[in-house]
């Protein structure tokens, strides 16, 4: 079998510092990986390095299944710069189809459907036309979500894609994220701090701590060391600034 | 008004001046989002002192001072991606070690009216020469930035995921970088080293003030700019001696703090 992307002992960092070392892991079309650990134990490193943003220092990132790294559809974190962006739902969403086009300037009819097609499956039409900006916290995340999936159906790649949600929206970004992988077919892995949602949702689950890492099944990792570690010490570390989405173990 | 157009350097001013007012406007939507507001104004200031020392030396001003300013572009956006130094620090230094070189420049060689056109502008600068290279690099500007709008969106929108989809970031970085030192260069002759970079910011916050899409902002922007920049050059025509460049700056601060007004009315109307 063969796999979307196989990381084979990589090593990755800024400037020749490596964050991330002898790392291996790989994923499988239709997987849903949870990407979990501390801060500072390279996850945003190794999203970088995975989307080509940064280059590898060491070992390799092979994609398989005609998979390009290009088509990695990403949800980033949002930046401040875009708090008062003045960008309607349709431009934003319209943008995740500049990816494919290469030089050719404006957006063809098909980018427009599929642009449409996507809002209408995030369940966001009746919003289109209005301001990126004025939008609730969960509709943005839709927004960037569906401007995603008109960079690529294959692969989606999300950075927390429900911090700073309240417990409601944060439950309803899950079903939609995980209604994508049923049902649409699409291959997720997504960067957390919440480990609960990262249990219940998530197939696979990369634990990345500095210098020790677990890579496997969501069942293998309930039996480690590791997970219960991880699970007794969020009591004290991780509730205090997440926003209430975690239930304490 | 017709015999505003009697005179040749009127006419020259006003077509160099709102072509100028059009490519900053349009770039200074992408500009100001991005944070990068302040780089108009230290390239205005790498352009006096290229401007300086070009007619220190007796060369055409505009042939001189276009690749100098470019280059000073590419160091900028270089130095604010590398992080050593941070953007607006770089910026802060690159301007004025420019602006001390090219002032020493000019006390040296011209008297101090040269100082005072250079800093705030003059309306008599473009020659008929000059006409012609700033119109090609207008229409250079302009037909870039149509072919290029939606990457510019893209780019100014969400910089690391354009370039994760395999959009070329840096490649509309630089083309960013190199439309606005040719904007730059040609407008402040005109508008003078300190004033020029109004041009850039005040149209796209006005926009903003009211309209909600990017595309709107962007024409809004561009019709602000020409609106103010005539009404600059008309204050400047029937009041005696206003500076234009200042005129001009005066008009969008204007239109600024009436579609400020306007949008908060329409604010307080929704709630």
């Amino acid at each position: 079998m063969s796999y979307l992307i196989e990381c084979k002992n990589l090593t990755a960092g800024y400037e020749g510092m490596p964050v991330v070392k002898d790392l291996s892991f790989n994923v499988s079309a239709g997987d849903y990986l949870c990407i979990v650990g501390e801060n500072g134990s390279g996850k945003s490193t190794l999203m970088k390095t995975l989307l080509g943003l940064r280059s590898p220092l060491c070992g390799e990132i092979i994609f398989g299944d005609g998979l390009k790294q290009t088509e990695i559809g990403y949800l980033p974190q949002q930046t401040a710069a875009q708090k008062d962006f003045p960008a309607t739902v349709r431009e934003v969403v319209l943008s995740g189809c500049l990816g494919r086009k290469g030089f050719s300037p404006f957006y063809s009819k098909a980018d427009k459907k599929l642009c449409d097609d996507n809002i209408e499956l995030l369940g966001i039409t009746h919003i289109a036309h209005r301001s990126y900006r004025n939008l609730s916290g969960g509709q943005q995340q839709r927004v960037l979500l569906a401007r995603a999936l008109c960079a690529t159906r294959k692969l989606l790649l999300l950075d927390e894609p429900v911090s700073g949600l309240d417990p409601m929206v944060t439950a309803e970004m899950y079903e939609i994220i995980s209604k994508l992988n049923r049902e649409q077919g699409v291959t997720i892995i997504m960067v957390s701090h919440d480990l609960q949602g990262a249990l219940r949702y998530g197939t696979k689950i990369l634990h990345m701590e500095s210098g020790a890492y677990f890579f496997g099944t969501t069942a293998e990792y309930r039996s480690t060391d590791i997970f219960h570690a991880m699970s007794t010490c969020d009591c004290h570390c991780t509730c205090d600034h997440h926003t209430g989405s975690k239930e304490v173990r | 008004m017709p015999e505003i157009f009697q005179y040749g350097f009127l006419l020259r001013a006003l077509v160099v001046g709102l072509l100028v007012s059009l490519c900053a406007a349009l770039l200074g939507v992408s500009l100001v989002l991005k944070r990068f507001s302040m780089i108009g104004d230290g390239l205005s200031h790498v352009g006096f002192g290229a401007l300086a020392i070009a007619s220190a030396l007796n060369l055409a001003p505009l042939q001189v001072s276009i690749p100098v300013v470019i280059v000073a572009a590419f160091i900028l956006l270089r130095i604010s991606s590398n992080g050593k130094i941070k953007g607006d620090a770089a910026i802060a230094l690159l301007s004025s070690s420019a602006l001390a070189i090219g002032a020493i420049v000019v006390s040296q060689t011209n008297s101090a009216t040269d100082m005072n056109s250079y800093m705030f502008g003059s309306i008599m600068a473009i020659s008929n020469d000059d006409l012609a290279l700033s119109i090609i690099c207008s229409v250079i500007v302009l037909v870039m930035f149509v072919l290029f709008y939606n990457k510019i969106f893209a780019v100014t929108f969400d910089e690391n995921f354009s370039k994760a989809t395999g959009v070329k970031s840096g490649v509309y970085n630089t083309i960013i970088a190199l439309l606005t030192a040719l904007t730059i260069v040609v407008g402040m002759r005109i508008m003078g080293a300190l004033l020029i970079s109004s041009l850039i910011i005040f149209p796209a916050l006005t926009s903003m003030r009211i309209f909600r899409s990017f595309r709107s902002v962007t024409i809004c922007s561009a019709i602000v700019s020409c609106v103010s920049y005539i009404i600059g050059i008309a204050i400047t025509y029937y009041a005696d001696n206003f500076p234009a460049g200042a005129s001009v700056v005066v008009a969008n601060l204007g239109m600024f703090l009436i579609f400020s007004l306007l949008g908060f009315l329409l604010r307080k109307k929704q709630q």
